[in-house]
This record gives structure tokens, C-alpha cells and sequence, in this order.
């Protein structure tokens, strides 16, 4: 259990929310005081916020632009690090258009719908022993329902701007992302059992007590999770919804300046947050290597939610998208499954070794790599059984000889 | 299959990001021009000139306009050389043309204008352009198209420096 | 029970679309997300070539030969000088041969590049492997500005030859060029060839059986695409092609995976052919001097050459005049954007960007 050194400041929020309502109470009512304290806690997600949705905007065009062998903005700012800030400037400053068709209220609502979910995701996320904001004990329901509600404001843009291609669009995202909902649910259950709790603080905290993060016994699980999170984020290679060489911008064709850059830093807030979850759920939230303790816990949160965001540029960076009727089998027929097996294994396992009997060394190791080898055989043995037989490209083109 | 040509890939650009890039910083960093670049600038040696409107019959637009006079000694006296740079495509078929090596192309860029009017250019400036020296500025060299003494160094006018040599 | 009303609806992928490649117009007739109707429009980016061509001397036409598809303008020079050869009957040196070649397989790698990265482009791959081809692209118009001053608009060949001869930099560049371009190949390669999505966008899509495409009179990698070896420089040997030991890659199902499959073993061909070139190049004068004026006798001929996109031709006729009576230009991509119909109808909208992505049209050509 990571304590924190002492003498090391914002190690644990508690510290300033404790000494704040031991200074005002008995000065103000009650309420004014869980008032103050979730004063205090908005205080902190936004520090933690606000530099972020600039900071992932930056990170992003950098790192594409050097996998692209170029450099990215390098002109606002050192290092274009006020580039964000200045694209934020310059979209204060459009001529907020409307189209004349359009439906006016559902138009101009949808960027809020889009962005508030975003945001509220950030609630349960634990970012240190006691710095969640709060600690609900339905936390992973909480985040999953929140994280559905982005469907309705992309419905909501695509609807209202009587476009065509935004109508496309909103179709097409709404498809998708309520297709992808179910194996992200499936694939979390498999942690759920494993921790037997839904409060998003004691999930890590068991991970610290058993001493394994959950990702080692359930790879299969974090696999479906993050490829289901990914269409849900609409990020490539699933970003149909937005897909520019087709549809020119999807549901946001119609969408300039302010309301825009909501819809568009939503994508990064909402991609932030699954990055967080996934932290939280399979990679140890808080917890560090033991031996490196001296690092604040919140600082490993921010490191893993980082890396994974990476590892999301990376693959933009990479791959093209795939077609809507691609997406939807590959949800469909091949996650699902999956994911109701890796369900059906955990929920065996459970059986068989209940919470808190497994010691760490051999039998911990022999689960993991049970488990690594069943994610490993059910994944290629049900995409073998879905395509028939393996493709070989090499095999389809051939030459023809002539001197 | 089952991903491993998708992680190819990915391998691919992971090794990109820590490769330099190959971009250049456009201002800072000066774009590296060849010899034989067809530039804005048009380079009109008064003393060549004959007035035979060779490079004239040579456009296809027809961007050169020669206006001329009987002179002395039987030569033709050139009253008016007009290039219309708005309207020219900059394919030196003028400068192929030309009998006499008179006419050249510059290597100058950038030379964007307000007005209309800036980019023609008439005889005077073309004259002033040449004597004054004003051609021996490094980005207003005369390009060395189809003139390969401009290559190898070989100079018919002395007075103007070799490709990259500062100037005076 | 009612049954569930639907109503196909026209989609206008339009004239200003990030993909379709310049100015072409599609509309598109859906029916959810199922194509039932195309219809092209072209025209927005006429400029009245052929007409204006009729007021100029042939030498003065190459310059417009270079703006129609800009993208492979040595190959478009080549098409025409050898049209007027064939109509003036003027001889072309042996190291202008040797040039020639040089260039038009030079400019078939950047093309290439070109076709192929925009194609992915199309798929969604954000353009990273078109700016990885856009690397090697850079070094060939690097050795186009070397010898004729220009990148794009090159107006390199003349009647007779080539302009000027080469710089003393450009042999030592080419073969450095030609040394590391293989690597690079094997890097798209990498990249696409095996890539998961890349097959799944690719494969069956934009189908183009041997038997429609020939009578669509489609050439170049699309015909190839299709399984039919047909190459001009093979079959009605151009200049001195017939001295060049290359390969005719051929696909199998005429699928998007197919064209550009084609299109990048291509280019290694092309690598091939310029390790001869260079190898046999002889030295000697690189243009035979005409009149600035050349009065072709009357008559008619057809210049053709294998360009990038296609068979690219020019029909000249002449009356005698320093000015063409008529210059038809056989555009590849006009031609090949006829089967575009055919190969669109009953897939997806996304499959119909990919498909016109997989024919690699240039708006300069197609509408002239």
C-alpha cells in the first residue's frame, strides 16, 4: 500500500480538504462547507483539465507530424506549445454561422450535450488514495451510462444541420457507437467479478492487495476495452463518424467556430477519461512498481493516462479507417463473442480461486499465463473461424515474365 | 494477419518519430535552388540585343513586347522591352530562343506584387537591373538554363559572379 | 403492419471535396449507404488546350502538354514530340533517347508515388504513407530542377530531342537515387501490403473484370489491375523501350488492391529501366536544331506513349502551317473515369471514394 512520504506536498488532497473543514466549521452551515470542498475539487480537475485539452491537442499534432517526417506547429510559442491557445483565440473570434435550415435549438445545444459527459466522466476517476471527487459506490456504472450520453449529442448535430452528409454521419455514429457499448460493458465485468466491488477506488485497491494489476489476468478483456473504447471515441480506425475523405467533417460539417472546437475538444476530454478508466481498471490506478514510491500517486495516474493516450496517436497515425459494415461485423460477430467468453472464463476462475486466496509467486504466475494463452487461443481461433481460412496478400497478385 | 501486418506497420512509424524530419524551416533555413532554376527575374544584356524579337515570336502567350527604331550603324535601337511577368509561364522559351545569349532567366522568388502594374517589367528597369548590378545579387543570378557556360563556370560576362559567390 | 418507408436520396460529392482529386463532381444516388446511381460531372476545369494549341507552333503546345496532367509532365512531353516526330520526320540523337527514358521512368516513380499515397490517403490513413512517398518525390523533382530549372511544369523534350543536356551533379544524384529507392519500395510495402484494414477497404472493392475494361478502353495499371497485359511500351515499343529488359506486373481481380499493388511493383520496374539507362547512356548532342517556326508537311499522326495514369496520345493533324490544324489529346484518366460506373454501382458511398481514389485521375488531363 503506497503511503505518502511525508514532507511531500499535494501528496493527498485530504490533507488540504481536512485542515480546510477544520477551519470553517462552526463558521458556516453545513452545506457551505461540502460546498467548499467540492469547490476544492473542482479546482483540482480543472488544474488537471485545462492544460490537458490544449496539452493532448499539441501532443497530437506533433507526434503525427513525426511519424510523418515532419515537424508539427513550431511557430506559436516554444516549441508551438501556444498553438492550441491560439487556434482556441482565432475560433473566439468566427462568426458563429448557423445554417438556414437548420433546427436552431437542437443546433445550438448539441456542443454542450457533446461536452458536458466529457466532463463528468472525470468524477469517479481516482487519482490518488483519497482524490477522487467522488467516490460513488456504483463508480463503474456511473462511467459507463455518462459515457453513452456523447450518442445523443452526436444525433443531435447530425439531425439539426438538415445536411446530408451530417445526417450520414449522425446514422452512421449512432450505429457505431451503440454497437460498441456492449463489449466495453462485457469486457469490464470480467474486472468487476475479479474485484467484486464497483467503487472505482476499491477496484485499485484490491489490485494493490492481491499485488497483480488486473490487465495480467485479464488481457483479453483489456484488449476488447480498448479497441470497443476506441470506436466509442471515434478515433481512427474507427472514425467513420468524422470521416473527412468521405463525408467531408460528418455530423460537425456544419459546425464553425466556438461550437466546433467544443465538439472537438470533447473527442480529446472523452479520450482523456477512457484513458483514465482504463488506468484505473486494468493498470493500477495510483500504484507504482514497489521500489518508486517517491513519486506523488496522482503523478503515476497522470504518466499511465498519458501512455495510453500515446499509444492512441500512434495507431491515428498508422492505420486507415475501416467501412461501417466492417465496423459493425467486427463488433457484432467478433467482440461480442469474445467478450461473453472472456466473461464465462472469469466468472470459472472466480469460482475456483476466490478473492484473496492466491498468493503472489507460482500459482499468481501459472493464472496469468493461463489466462495470457486462453486470450491468445480464443482470439485467433475465432477470427480463423470467422474468415474461413488465414488471407495471404503475397499470394493474389502475379507476375508475368517476359524478357 | 490477426493483426501482426497492422503492428508491421505501427513498427514503421514508431521508428519515423525518431528519425530527423525531412522538412526545412522555410524562412530560417534558405531553400536550396539549382543553377538552372526558371526564377521571376529576367536578366536583358542591352548590348546583345539586336532588336531581332526572336524570344518574342518564341512565347506562347506573347508576354514580350520589343518596340524598335532604326539606330546607328545600321543596328536597331531597342526603344521598348516589355515583359508582362503576370501572365508568363516562366518556360524559358524565350531564353532558348534568343541568338545571342541576351536574354536570360533570373533565379529570384518571392517576388510577389500589390499591383498589377508590378509585375511588368519595362525596358529601364531590365537596363537599370544589368548595370547597376543589381543582377549580381545572389538571388537575382541569371539561371544558367541552356546556357551550360553559366555551368562550368565559363564566363562570356565577367562581370557577373559565379552561382553562390556573395555579392560584391 | 406498416412496412418501413425508404427513399433513396442524391448526395453530391462535390466539385469541392477533400478526395476526388481536383475538381470532379459525383452525384451520388444512395439508398442508406448502398450506391445505386452515379453520375460524373466533368468540365470544371476546362481550359480550351486543344483550341488555344491551334494558334501555336508545336514547340510552343509542349508548354500546355505540361499543365494537362501535371502531375506527369515529362511523360505528356514525350507523348507529343513523338507525335510531331512521327509527323516531321525530324531524327533524334542517341543520348536524347537515353534521356528521355531516363525522365519518363523518372517521372513515373514520383506519379506513382503520387497515385498510390493518395489512393490510401483516401482510405483514412491521415496521410502518412503519402508523405513517406512525397520523401522520394522530392528527390525526383530535385533532379528534374537540376536539369530543365522547374519541378513540375518541366517543358524538358523538344521536337528533336531533349532541351539541354544534364549537369555534371545529376549522374552522381540519380545514382543515389536509384540505390536507395528499392529500400524505400520495401518500406511502402511494409506499410500496406500486409496491413489488415488496407486489404479489408481494398479487396473486392471497385471490381473491374478484363473483358469491361477493355471495352471501356481503360489502360494503364487499371487495365493491368485487371489481369490484361497490355503495356504500350511492350506492345508498340516507343523510342528506344525495346532495348530495356523490364517486367509487366499484372494483377489478378481487378480490385483497389490490385491497381495499386501494380502501381508500386511498377515503380521497382521503373528502377530497373534507369540502372540501364545510366548504365548505357552514350555521350553526343541531345538535340537536332529545327527552325523556331517548323512546318511539319501535310498529314496526321498519333504519338502514344505508356504515361503514369495510362496510354496517353496525341493525334495531330497538319496542314502545312507552323500551327497545328488539330490536336486531340487521348486523355487516360477521361477515359478510364468511364468505367467508373460500373465499378461503384451497388457498393458503399465510402467505397465509391476509394474506388475513384484506386483510378488515379487528374482533373488537368481529364478535363483539359
Amino acid at each position: 500500500m503506497p503511503s505518502c512520504p511525508p514532507g511531500l506536498v499535494l501528496c493527498d488532497l485530504s490533507g488540504v480538504t481536512g485542515a480546510l473543514r477544520a477551519a470553517l466549521a462552526g463558521l458556516v452551515p453545513e452545506w457551505a462547507i461540502l460546498l467548499a470542498m467540492a469547490l476544492v475539487g473542482v479546482l483540482a480537475l480543472m488544474a488537471f483539465l485545462l492544460p490537458s485539452q490544449l496539452g493532448t491537442v499539441w501532443i497530437e499534432r506533433r507526434l503525427i507530424a513525426r511519424m510523418q517526417v515532419r515537424r508539427g506547429p513550431n511557430r506559436a510559442g516554444p516549441w508551438g506549445l501556444l498553438q492550441p491557445v491560439a487556434d482556441a483565440v482565432k475560433v473566439l473570434a468566427k462568426e458563429a454561422i448557423t445554417p438556414a435550415a437548420a433546427d436552431r435549438w437542437v443546433f445550438w445545444t448539441a456542443p454542450i450535450v457533446a461536452y458536458v459527459p466529457a466532463m463528468l466522466t472525470y468524477a469517479v476517476l481516482p487519482f490518488g488514495p483519497n482524490m477522487t471527487f467522488v467516490d460513488l459506490h456504483i463508480g463503474v456504472l456511473y462511467l459507463i451510462s455518462v459515457s453513452s450520453l456523447s450518442v445523443i449529442a452526436v444525433f443531435m448535430a447530425g439531425w439539426s444541420s438538415s445536411n446530408k452528409y451530417s445526417l450520414l454521419g449522425a446514422m452512421r455514429a449512432v450505429a457505431q457507437m451503440i454497437s460498441y457499448e456492449i463489449p466495453m460493458v462485457l469486457s469490464v465485468v470480467g474486472v468487476l467479478m475479479l474485484a467484486g466491488t464497483m467503487q472505482t477506488t476499491q477496484i485499485v485497491e484490491r489490485q494493490i492487495a492481491s499485488g497483480v494489476w488486473y490487465v495480467l489476468l485479464q488481457p483479453l478483456g483489456c484488449l476488447i476495452f480498448f479497441i470497443a473504447g476506441l470506436a466509442e471515441l471515434n478515433r481512427t480506425p474507427t472514425d467513420i463518424m468524422e470521416a473527412e475523405s468521405e463525408i467531408v467533417a460528418g455530423y460537425h460539417t456544419e459546425y464553425s467556430g466556438m461550437k466546433f472546437s467544443l465538439f472537438y475538444v470533447a473527442e480529446y476530454t472523452h479520450a482523456l477519461a477512457f484513458c483514465g478508466i482504463i488506468a484505473t481498471l486494468f493498470f493500477g490506478g495510483w500504484a507504482s512498481s514497489p521500489g518508486l514510491d517517491l513519486l506523488p500517486p496522482w503523478i503515476w495516474v497522470l504518466v499511465k493516462i498519458y501512455f495510453f493516450f500515446l499509444v492512441m496517436v500512434w495507431i491515428r497515425g498508422t492505420i486507415p479507417r475501416l467501412r461501417i459494415d466492417q465496423l459493425m461485423d467486427f463488433a457484432w460477430k467478433f467482440l461480442i463473442p469474445l467478450s461473453l467468453a472472456n466473461v464465462l472464463i472469469t466468472g470459472v476462475e472466480v469460482v475456483l480461486a476466490p478473492q484473496g486466496t492466491l498468493t503472489l509467486g507460482l500459482p499468481m504466475a501459472l493464472i496469468v499465463i493461463l489466462n495470457l494463452v486462453l486470450g491468445v487461443i480464443l482470439l485467433v481461433g475465432w477470427a480463423k473461424l470467422l474468415s474461413g481460412s488465414p488471407r495471404k496478400p503475397a499470394a493474389t497478385w502475379r507476375w508475368q515474365m517476359e524478357h | 494477419m490477426y493483426g501482426l501486418g497492422i503492428a508491421k506497420g505501427m513498427l514503421l512509424t514508431l521508428k519515423h518519430i525518431f528519425r530527423a524530419p525531412t522538412t526545412e524551416q522555410y524562412p530560417e533555413e534558405a531553400l536550396r535552388l539549382f543553377p538552372r532554376f526558371r526564377g521571376f527575374d529576367f536578366a536583358w544584356d542591352i548590348e546583345r540585343c539586336t532588336g531581332c524579337a526572336s524570344c518574342a515570336k518564341a512565347c506562347p502567350h506573347g508576354v514580350i513586347v520589343i518596340e524598335t527604331r532604326p539606330g546607328h550603324y545600321g543596328k536597331y535601337e531597342v526603344v521598348r522591352f516589355d515583359i508582362n511577368r503576370a501572365n508568363c509561364m516562366f518556360c524559358a522559351l524565350c531564353v532558348e530562343a534568343c541568338p545571342y545569349e541576351a536574354l536570360h532567366m533570373g533565379s529570384a522568388r518571392e517576388c510577389a506584387s500589390y499591383a498589377y502594374d508590378g509585375l511588368w517589367i519595362d525596358r529601364d528597369q531590365l537596363v537599370n537591373q544589368w548595370y547597376n548590378e543589381q543582377i549580381r545579387v545572389k538571388e537575382r543570378m541569371p539561371s544558367s538554363l541552356v546556357r551550360p557556360q553559366f555551368d562550368a563556370g565559363r564566363r562570356s560576362f565577367p562581370h557577373i559572379p559565379k552561382v553562390g559567390e556573395a555579392s560584391g | 403492419m406498416t412496412t418501413i418507408q425508404s427513399q433513396p436520396y442524391i448526395v453530391n460529392v462535390g466539385p469541392q471535396h477533400p478526395s476526388t482529386h481536383g475538381v470532379f463532381r459525383m452525384r451520388v444516388t444512395l439508398d442508406g449507404e448502398r450506391v445505386i446511381d452515379v453520375e460524373p460531372v466533368m468540365g470544371y476545369l476546362h481550359r480550351s488546350v486543344e483550341k488555344l494549341a491551334e494558334e501555336r507552333t508545336y514547340t510552343q503546345c509542349i508548354t500546355f502538354t505540361d499543365r494537362m496532367d501535371y502531375l506527369s509532365a515529362m511523360s505528356c512531353n514525350f507523348a507529343l514530340v513523338l507525335a510531331a516526330e512521327k509527323l516531321s520526320g525530324v531524327p533524334v540523337p542517341e543520348r536524347a533517347h537515353y534521356l528521355r527514358v531516363i525522365f519518363a521512368e523518372l517521372q513515373r516513380i514520383a506519379s506513382h508515388c503520387m497515385g498510390a499515397g493518395q489512393q490510401i490517403t483516401d482510405a483514412g490513413a491521415w496521410q502518412t504513407p503519402l508523405l513517406y512517398m512525397f520523401r522520394e518525390r522530392e528527390k525526383i523533382l530535385d533532379l528534374f530542377e537540376m536539369t530543365c530549372g522547374e519541378r513540375l511544369t518541366c517543358n524538358y523534350m523538344r521536337i528533336g530531342g531533349v532541351s539541354t543536356d544534364v549537369p555534371e551533379e545529376f549522374l552522381p544524384a540519380l545514382r543515389t537515387f536509384v540505390a536507395e529507392m528499392p529500400h524505400h519500395i520495401d518500406e511502402y510495402e511494409e506499410l500496406l501490403v500486409d496491413n489488415e484494414i488496407v486489404l479489408a477497404r481494398f479487396k473486392g472493392i471497385g471490381m473491374l473484370p478484363p473483358d469491361v475494361a477493355i471495352n471501356c478502353a481503360v489502360t494503364g495499371p487499371n487495365l493491368r489491375g485487371s489481369g490484361v497485359n497490355w503495356d504500350i511500351r511492350k506492345v508498340d515499343p516507343y523510342g528506344i523501350y525495346d532495348r530495356f529488359q523490364f517486367d509487366v506486373p499484372l494483377g489478378e481481380q481487378g480490385d483497389c488492391y490490385d491497381r495499386m499493388m501494380v502501381r508500386l511493383k511498377e515503380m521497382r520496374q521503373s528502377v530497373r529501366i534507369l540502372e540501364q539507362a545510366m548504365r548505357d547512356l552514350p555521350t553526343g548532342e541531345v538535340k537536332t536544331p529545327i527552325p523556331l517556326a517548323l512546318r511539319p508537311p501535310v498529314g496526321e499522326a498519333y504519338g502514344h506513349v505508356e504515361g503514369p495514369r495510362g496510354e496517353l496520345g496525341f493525334y495531330l493533324v497538319s496542314d502545312g502551317s507552323p500551327a497545328p490544324y488539330r490536336f486531340k489529346v487521348r486523355a487516360p484518366s477521361f477515359i478510364n473515369l468511364t468505367a467508373l460506373r460500373g465499378m461503384v454501382l451497388g457498393g458503399t458511398l465510402a467505397d465509391a471514394i476509394v474506388t475513384t481514389g484506386s483510378i488515379d485521375i487528374v482533373m488537368g488531363e481529364v478535363d483539359r
